[in-house]
């Protein structure tokens, strides 16, 4: 126990601060996508700690599972032709970092300020699937059903976004992109 | 119709109490008077199957139109036979069913049908002579190719006088004299090709028109008065004390009562029905239809319908009478009809048309009916309609029968010894033609005659009608002797290569069986056994041979008697004796037959004896007292210079007035205009050119790059997030 | 157990990256990363706040910070894959990525 934290928290919680940060500096997209892995499955830890069995497994199946690959996937699909990203900062990034920092500096000013007298969990809940299921069957039904058109929609939408449009003469007028 | 009809039986059907009935015994209704609405039903409903007929189907139209009737028939039969055993039994045999047909606010509108001893009487009559005109027109319309239009009609006719005769509501009965006016209207018009017989339509049915709107003001008006439309409705119908003590007791103008005022109103529209003067006008002109349509309807029912009418308000036009009075509406109908009996006798000894002398006939006819109605009571009246109704028929169908016979020749100037030729025609005219007349004892119209003449003798208010009655009658024997004469007797002289024939059997048997009628329906009405004044009244039936001993009884037959065999004499020795004949020197052509003014001499043709022994009495009479000229420059022209105002208003004034209108709008519109492009497209346009300006300015501020957008978006969101904070932290909402 | 003001700093700490990877970096794709890096810190303080909070059975069974913290995965898996397609599209089209070159859209 260091500081009052237990080590477990504090591995988990470099582990994922350090993917972030991987994904924020590294060059290489592909190596960034990777770091965003490692900081989901950090954030998956976390979860666990929490108690939050579910969660966590929701979120290595989903989005280490699907939304990462998803990601690499794009990255290797927009590969341009052999033109690399040799600067990968824009040319103001100097106001966006300081817009970031600002953005934590707030966030944690309200975290410290609203520190709670009672800080120390309460037991565990006993959270089972078939509980979670229950619940999403009568409390939360409106959400799953509307979460399910959700998907629906989201799948159809971006396969007819990304799909190769069939070859017309006058594709001249839609490419583009301000040069 | 066909709304109507529906919304009558869904309103009947959905009704949430039974509809009430008063039943004499028993205490419950009698099934038949509860199916009685079928006998005007299925003729109807016959009618609407004909109509989707094809014009090829005659055989099944005439089968449908036969047997709808005949069915009707059967029912009226059937129905009559339980009035006669309620009678028999001594009870009041009136038995009501009605029904609420519209609400309006807190009264209703009700319908409903009656069955009484007049109903029943009146509906086996005009089935069982419809019937038998029915089969007469199968054979007389055979070779006419709208014969299944034709069936059609006379069903819809037969349907619609059928439910005027059952209408316990003066609703109902009106509306189905209106479908008889129009079914009339359709039938006179029947041909409608030749020009005479569409003016003579319109005619009929505008001539019935006016007295109807007057019938509908006398309805309104008793609507609003009592409440009810229903005659009987267990005391609380119109013709029952309660509501005719309501309507004596409200003044109206003239010195009238509401009731005497109203039985006027109603009578205007029988007039019109009946062809009482002066709105006789259309009733001669109806003889354009074919001849089965002037015998059904302007003989035997339709025009019988206003005296019926006549006979169901009774009560009403009697009301306030005292003992040894009778009230205006009476003494009115009682003059009318007496002036329309003599009338339309003189008119008819100088027509020439064998149709026209008998519509006259009917029209003096109507007359004494009216005046049986006014003076001796309702079934006076009914009798003479009842007999008039056989007997009339009976000789429409025999001219019928020797129109078909001479080949649509009408003009009895031109026909002759058919007495030969057609025996069974003749010999069927000769009964209906003395029943008419009165002769004596065996024929009954003698009976029915002479019981309105005691009536009218014993009229307390005046002697007028009795004797212009005496005068008719005279002149009656006369006219139907001349006209016999001229066609049956004498020898032929129409075209010599035209030769008559008798008719076939299916227009001989309804003759025969009506001329069985003539004769036996006398003994219904003698003084001696008088069953039809006591069936109509519901009282018992005393057979009385002192009947015959009343005091001036027999004295009066006696002298009716001696009219009756001066006129017939007369026309014996005017007509009959010598005989008729054909001038020698002048030949004769066969021309297309005429209908119009009276009278055409064409050559070759004979002058009658009355003619030339007294000309100017003779024209007259033969152009019918000049009635449709004295119209025609009067009501009409006065009409027609209206109608030239209308016009002249709408083209010039109200047209003008809406080209002026139109002017100040084109005037507005241009000014429209020039505001429009002066001003507003001005201003408008500057401000569009502002907002352009504004707008590049505007746009320079999208660069068109994510990041930049991205950032600014999270700076916005920053800086709200930190307010939000910082004012929260401020107000204590966060410890510090 | 750690307090609950650990897992917010660090939940902080991953969104103020998501945001700065977002907000700085000119490849596009990154950008979408930057934002599901956010989604999963917002993610980490539900979860937190729930695993802290009551868990009475009043409304949502006492599950209400984990089923929101579901949905937002659901949802931002979504999301993703619309975002994603709309970039592969645009490369298809311009044959770049880059965010800076994107101006089509200037006023």
């Amino acid at each position: 126990m260091i500081f009052g934290f237990s080590i477990a928290f504090l591995l988990t919680a470099a582990l994922t601060v350090a993917g972030a940060l991987a994904a924020a500096l590294l060059k290489n997209l592909v190596h960034c996508a990777l770091s965003l892995t490692v900081t989901f499955a950090g954030l998956a830890l976390l979860y666990l700690q929490l108690d939050a069995q579910f969660a966590g497994f929701a979120q290595i199946l989903v989005y280490i599972g699907a939304v990462a690959i998803l990601v690499v996937f794009a990255i290797l699909l927009t590969r341009g032709a052999g033109i690399a990203e040799y600067r990968g900062f824009s040319s103001s990034w100097l106001l966006g970092l300081s817009i970031a920092a600002a953005t934590f500096a707030l966030l944690g000013w309200a975290v410290i300020k609203s520190l709670p007298a009672e800080t120390e969990a309460s037991a565990a809940p006993a959270v089972t699937v078939q509980s979670i299921g229950a619940a999403l069957m009568s409390s939360y039904v409106l959400p799953l059903e509307i979460v399910a058109v959700l998907l629906t929609v989201a799948l159809i939408g971006a396969v007819i976004v990304a799909m190769p449009e069939p070859r017309t003469r006058k594709s001249g007028a839609e490419s583009g992109g301000g040069q | 119709m066909i709304v109507c009809s529906a919304s009558l039986m869904a309103s009947w059907l959905a009704q949430d109490q039974a509809p009430n009935f008063t039943a004499a015994y028993h205490g419950g209704p009698s099934w038949i008077v509860q199916i009685l609405w079928l006998i005007p039903a299925i003729p109807m409903l016959a009618a609407g199957l004909i109509a989707l007929l094809k014009q090829s189907q005659r055989n099944l139209a005439a089968g449908l139109a036969i047997g709808s009737l005949g069915v009707s028939l059967l029912l009226a039969i059937r129905a009559f036979t339980h009035v006669l055993s309620v009678w028999g039994q001594g009870g009041v045999a009136r038995e009501v069913v009605s029904f609420n047909w519209i609400e309006l606010g807190a009264t209703h509108l009700q319908l409903g049908w009656i069955l009484d001893p007049l109903a029943a009487i009146m509906l086996v009559m005009v089935s069982f002579v419809g019937l038998l005109i029915f089969v007469y027109a199968t054979g007389y319309m055979a070779h006419d190719e709208n014969f299944t239009r034709f069936f059609c009609f006379l069903s819809l006719f037969a349907g619609a006088m059928l439910g005027v005769i059952i209408a316990n509501s003066l609703l109902l009965l009106f509306m189905c004299w209106e479908i008889v006016g129009l079914t009339s209207y359709l039938l006179i018009g029947f041909w409608y090709q030749k020009p005479s017989a569409a003016a003579a339509a319109k005619k009929a049915f505008l001539t019935t028109r006016i007295g109807d709107i007057f019938f509908l003001l006398g309805i309104v008006w008793l609507f609003a008065q009592t409440g009810t439309m229903l005659f009987y409705n267990h005391g609380a119908g119109a013709m029952e004390p309660v509501a005719l003590a309501a309507l004596l007791s409200q003044p109206a103008a003239l010195g009238l009562t509401a009731a005497g005022a109203i039985g006027l109103l109603i009578f205007a529209g029988a007039a019109g029905k009946s062809g009482q003067l002066p709105l006789h006008v259309w009733l001669p002109d109806a003889m354009e239809g074919p001849t089965p349509v002037s015998a059904l309807i302007h003989a035997a029912t339709m025009v019988a319908a206003g005296v019926y009418l006549i006979a169901r308000v009774y009560p009403l036009m009697s009301a306030g009478a005292t003992a040894g009075g009778t009230t205006v509406s009476l003494t009115v109908v009682a003059w009318i009809g007496a002036l329309t009996a003599l009338f339309g006798a003189l008119v008819a000894v100088a027509q020439n048309d064998i149709k026209r002398i008998l519509a006259y006939s009917t029209v003096s006819q109507l007359g004494y009916m009216m005046v049986g109605l006014a003076t001796g009571g309702v079934a006076v009246g009914m009798f003479h309609l009842i007999t008039h109704a056989f007997f009339k028929a009976l000789l429409f169908l025999g001219a019928g029968s020797v129109i078909h016979g001479c080949h649509e020749e009408q003009d009895i100037r031109r026909m002759g010894g058919l007495g030969k030729i057609m025996p069974v025609t003749f010999l069927t005219y000769a009964v209906g033609m003395l029943a008419l007349s009165g002769f004596p004892i065996f024929f009954s119209g003698f009976w029915s005659k002479d019981a309105i003449i005691g009536a009218a003798h014993a009229w307390p208010v005046s002697e007028g009608p009795f004797v212009l009655l005496l005068i008719g009658a005279l002149l009656t024997a006369f006219y139907m002797t001349r006209q016999v004469g001229y066609v049956f007797f004498g020898s032929w002289r129409g075209p010599s290569h035209s030769h008559a024939h008798e008719s076939p059997l299916v227009m001989t048997l309804p003759l025969s069986i009506l001329a069985v009628f003539a004769i036996g329906l006398g003994v219904l009405g003698t003084p001696a056994w008088p069953w039809f004044t006591s069936f109509i009244e519901s009282k018992r039936l005393l057979v009385d041979m002192h009947g015959f001993s009343e005091p001036g009884l027999v004295p009066l037959m006696g002298f009716a008697v001696v009219l009756v065999l001066l006129g017939l004499g007369a026309g014996w020795w005017l007509y009959m004796q010598k005989a008729v004949q054909r001038p020698a020197t002048a030949p004769v052509h066969h021309h297309q037959q005429e209908h119009g003014d009276e009278p055409q001499h064409r050559p070759g043709d004979i002058v009658d004896v009355l003619e030339s022994s007294a000309p100017i009495i003779w024209k007259w009479l033969a152009n019918r007292l000049y009635f449709d000229e004295l119209y025609a420059a009067t009501v009409l022209r006065w009409y027609a210079a209206l109608a030239w105002l209308s016009d002249w208003l709408d083209r010039r004034v109200w047209g003008g007035t809406v080209a002026a209108i139109a002017k100040g709008f084109r005037g507005l519109g241009w000014a429209n205009k020039a505001i429009d492009s002066q001003w507003i497209d001005g201003t408008f346009d500057k401000g569009c050119e502002e907002l352009v300006t504004g707008g590049g300015l505007l746009a320079w501020l999208q660069a068109g790059r994510t990041s930049r957008y991205l950032r600014v978006l999270a700076l916005g969101v920053l800086v709200l997030a930190g307010l939000e904070l910082v004012v929260g932290a401020m107000s204590g909402q966060v410890r510090p | 157990m750690t307090p609950l003001a650990a897992f917010l700093i660090v939940a902080a700490l991953v969104f103020a990256i998501g945001l700065a990877i977002s907000l700085t970096r000119r490849n596009a794709i990154l950008v979408l990363i930057g934002i599901e890096l956010m989604l999963n810190a917002a993610n980490l303080n539900l979860i937190a706040f729930w695993r802290f909070g009551p868990h009475s059975s009043g409304h949502g069974d006492g599950l209400t910070g984990m089923m929101f913290a579901i949905f937002s995965i659901a949802v931002a898996a979504a999301e993703a894959a619309v975002g994603l397609g709309l970039v592969i599209t645009y490369h298809r089209h311009a044959k770049t990525t880059d965010l800076d070159a994107m101006t089509r859209m200037k006023g």
